[in-house]
């Protein structure tokens, strides 16, 4: 299902990793953020929602990147360069996150910044929105978000461009043993 | 058709901008969409969306009342109405109480259909729309041509146009840069916005749920950032239960934009956090406005079917010419006409339900298994009903409906043409207002014999176990007699005597199309008595379109008028009803007809006439003949695409018609093949005119001519 799921969201030019445990994924964020030149200015900013990862990590290493910040405000994730948040559950035959965004902080992290970095714990994917309707339980979430790739338009001259209103990048990380609670 | 009307197709016409964009469009749908559905059995998807849409449609009071409970249970307010002017006064309520001075939107048909911004704007509201081609055409001041891609029509080097004013800086046609640039003028105008307004592609009544199809991400920051959102959703959007939301989601995004699922899906159950930890004011609006009207209608409840792909657009024939803003009003295309019909009024639709061709190609890909061709043909039904047959028409349909009267003047009109035939099959030039006709394809001459005269000369075998009658139709009878004399050589080898009754006439098709169920049910009627008067095994006839009347058509014909008296002979008749290459396949498959053999007589190309593929569902029978007969098939690009005849659509809007035909002759000539094959008399009458004007040496011919010739003894 991986393997497909990989396949579908680079179709839709989102960006693909897996890890085996959180510690990995962890070194991958802090590498990640210091390439893309996250810093403690406008515009440069990294957004973080709560959730179970960073439970389960060393959240100092995270912290240690100047710019990152646990608490999401509307203008600190309006001048944010990446946001993180993690998802819950990924659909393998359209390669689509699907999201309880309830909480206002995931949704700020993944609208407004240029990255939306979406972790997941990969017991998380099933195989297509049919398996996924029989798991969920719509009644006990306000807001449910599914995330095929990134933000994109084909409004003008029908050219598919990348990166309209919402996120011009979406970096999908696995963790197959995430760990953590919320 | 009105001056006005048809004065906004030519301008169309020549906007090449608009013919090339939406050209290029349409040739890239087809095979997206194609790829989009590969692993999935899309009849059985239809059949189940069509169930559940339907379902919602014969429970709306039900489902708004449920959705209503639930959806207010989880904090959001819901507001049930009729009236459009309720609607614009409920959300400028909710804004003056809040004192709400811009408002960000997100694309909403619903919103377009009551005209929502101007009457905020005039209340002093700023009203910024946010999906980049409903900015374009708001800062254009124009209207959406395309239900999901408004500003189609516009160039890249328009839209720079327009933002360079916006914005006060000359920007080059760059179409990436144009969308940072709406991108960065949109973003202050969302973060600063009072107000969120989100129309809604489905509405769960079981867990009061709104879902939020899109592809930019508007819709999530119209819905999050301002502390009050406001949704317009018709009712027609009410679906029973959250896992209706599975198939529609599965169809919507590949037969809108073949893609398998849009960058973005939000379902809203409820009140949900703002970022400052207060509740979101929600208010859902279920908005009526005739639908409620439309789903009591036994014809039209089917449109409430419709999930707004807008597939019926991408695949039309004529959309691709004209584009949305001749072809519609605020909803565009073969299902915008049906809703201006019903949201707006009947009257609005009178000129754009014209321009449908009855080509059936929508009705083939509509995810919401809506026969829209059939409805717009129902809306045509009661605008005649209405208003009458225009003069002109009435006068031809009365003579159409005598017999006697009809065949008269078409032997009449046979000795009148011959001045313009100039000793040739052809009348290639009309004088005056006709010429029109003759621009671009000529027209054949009218026969000097009839079949119907030729048929009393053709010494038929002896002792024919089996019979068949001919349906002739009146241009295998009046323009194509050589036609019908080789159907008779053909049944004859396969041991069937040919019976062509006199009585029969004109099969109603022209007067049926425009309209004229009266005319089109003595039509049937006169038919039936002739062709039941002989006791046959079939009844077959080599003009689709006759066949379809023959088929289906009497009995729907009969029973719109609710003469049901003629429904057990019509269904009769029905049953007998045969088409041309059917009963061959049939008869071939039996062994008692079969081709010489060692033949090998090159590439063949073939045209699929509309009625024979999508209502008699024949494609295959003809191909398979053609090749056995020891031609190599070779196909043509968008085979199936109609060559612009449709009867007489061909007379009344020659416009549309000759540049549809052009196509067809360019698709025909890129195979290379010096013949192409089809089934239909009017097909061969429309192609073969463009082939003879055009100069081209490719043979256009009815399958029945190139088979008898193949035929062994």
């Amino acid at each position: 299902m991986y393997e497909q799921f990989k396949t579908r969201a680079e179709g839709v030019s989102a960006e693909v990793h897996r890890f085996g445990t959180s510690t990995e994924a962890l070194a991958f964020l802090v590498n990640f953020l210091r390439d893309e030149g996250v810093a403690d200015q406008d515009g440069q900013y990294c957004v973080v929602a709560g959730c179970p990862f960073l439970g389960a990590i060393d959240q100092t290493q995270m912290a240690a990147v100047s710019g990152v910040f646990f608490e999401v405000s509307r203008e600190r994730a309006a001048g944010a360069k990446v946001g993180i948040s993690q998802v819950d559950w990924a659909l393998a035959d359209t390669g689509t996150l699907v999201q309880d965004a309830t909480a206002a902080d995931k949704r700020l992290v993944s609208t407004l910044p240029f990255i939306h970095v979406a972790l997941i714990a990969t017991s998380g994917l099933r195989a297509d929105m049919e398996s996924w309707l029989a798991d969920v339980q719509p009644d006990t979430i306000g807001y449910l978000a599914m995330i095929t790739g990134p933000s994109r338009t084909a409004d003008i001259e029908r050219v598919l461009t990348i990166g309209v209103h919402g996120p011009q990048r979406l970096v999908i990380v696995f963790v197959d043993q995430l760990g953590g609670t919320n | 058709m009105q001056q006005e009307f048809k004065a906004s197709i030519d301008r169309a016409l020549h906007n090449a901008n608009l013919t090339g964009a939406l050209g290029k469009f349409s040739e890239a749908y087809k095979v997206n969409r194609a790829k989009a559905y590969e692993g999935i059995d899309f009849e059985a998807l239809r059949t189940t969306i069509a169930e559940r849409k339907g379902y919602a449609a014969s429970h709306l009071k039900e489902l708004s009342a449920l959705f209503q409970k639930n959806a207010e249970a989880k904090g959001a307010k819901v507001f049930c109405t009729n009236d459009p002017a309720q609607v614009r006064e409920y959300i400028l309520k909710v804004a003056q109480e809040n004192g709400v001075k811009s408002i960000v939107k997100s694309k909403s048909m619903a919103t377009e259909e009551i005209h929502l911004n101007p009457f905020l704007e005039k209340a002093g509201i700023e009203v910024n729309e946010t999906d980049l081609g409903e900015w374009i055409i708001q800062l254009a001041g124009q209207t959406p041509s395309h239900m999901v891609m408004p500003a189609i029509h516009m160039t890249k080097e328009e839209v720079a146009d327009l933002f360079s004013k916006e914005i006060e800086e000359r920007l080059a046609a760059d179409i990436p840069r144009l969308v940072k640039v709406a991108r960065n003028e949109m973003r202050p105008k969302f973060l600063r916005a009072d107000m969120g307004i989100s129309g809604g592609n489905m509405a769960v009544a079981e867990t009061g749920s709104i879902v939020l199809v899109t592809n930019e991400g508007n819709a999530r920051l119209v819905t999050s950032l301002p502390k009050i959102h406001v949704a317009v959703v018709g009712i027609e959007k009410l679906v029973e239960k959250f896992s209706d939301i599975g198939p529609i989601l599965k169809a919507l995004p590949r037969s809108a934009t073949a893609q398998l699922l849009t960058s973005y899906v939000s379902i809203i159950s409820g009140q949900t956090p703002n970022s400052d930890g207060s509740l979101k004011n929600l208010h859902i609006i279920l908005m009526d406005n005739k639908r409620s009207e439309m789903a009591a209608d036994p014809m039209f409840k089917e449109a409430m079917q419709c999930i707004r792909c807008a597939s019926c657009l991408n695949v039309c024939p004529i959309f691709r010419l004209v584009g949305g803003h001749v072809f519609g009003k605020v909803y565009t295309g073969g299902i915008g006409t049906i809703l201006t019909a019903w949201y707006d009024e009947l009257k609005s639709s009178e000129h754009i339900q014209g321009l449908c061709i009855q080509c059936g190609a929508c009705k083939d890909v509509c995810p919401g298994k809506i026969d829209i061709p059939a409805l717009i043909l129902e809306i045509r039904r009661r605008l005649v009903r209405e208003q009458g047959v225009p003069l002109l028409q009435k006068s031809i349909y009365a003579v159409v409906n005598n017999r006697r009267v009809f065949h008269g003047m078409l032997r009449a009109a046979s000795v009148a043409a011959k001045p313009f035939a100039r000793g040739t099959k052809f009348i290639r030039h009309l004088p005056m207002f006709l010429a029109d006709l003759t621009d671009g394809r000529s027209l054949p001459a009218i026969a000097a014999k009839p079949f119907r005269d030729v048929f009393k000369t053709i010494q038929q075998p002896k002792g024919l176990q089996e019979k068949a009658v001919f349906y002739g139709g009146c241009l295998i009878d009046f323009a194509y007699p050589e036609m019908g004399e080789a159907l008779v050589r053909i049944f004859n080898k396969a041991g069937i005597e040919v019976l062509f009754p006199e009585g029969q006439t004109c099969c109603g098709a022209p007067a049926r199309y425009n309209g004229a169920y009266e005319t089109a049910a003595g039509n049937a009627a006169d038919n039936i008595r002739a062709l039941l008067a002989n006791q046959a095994d079939y009844v077959v006839s080599a003009c689709p379109t006759c066949t379809v009347a023959l088929d289906h058509e009497f009995i729907a014909t009969f029973e719109s008028l609710g003469q049901r008296q003629w429904l057990p002979q019509a269904r009769e008749l029905a049953a007998k009803t045969v088409d041309f290459s059917t009963l061959v396949k049939k008869l071939v498959a039996e062994g008692r007809l079969s081709f010489r053999e060692g033949q090998e007589l090159g590439t063949i190309t073939y045209h699929d006439s509309c009625h024979l593929k999508r209502t008699l569902h024949a494609d295959g029978p003809p191909r398979e003949l053609l090749q056995k007969a020891g031609y190599q098939l070779t196909e043509m690009f968008e085979c199936d695409i109609c060559c612009g005849m449709g009867g007489s659509y061909s007379l009344k809007l020659p416009e549309i018609s000759a540049p549809i035909l052009q196509r067809k002759l360019h698709n025909i000539k890129e195979t290379g093949a010096p013949v192409v094959a089809m089934d239909c008399p009017g097909c061969v009458m429309q192609i073969r005119g463009g082939m003879d004007q055009d100069g081209s040496p490719v043979r256009v011919r009815h399958t029945v001519e190139i088979l008898a010739e193949r035929m062994r003894d």
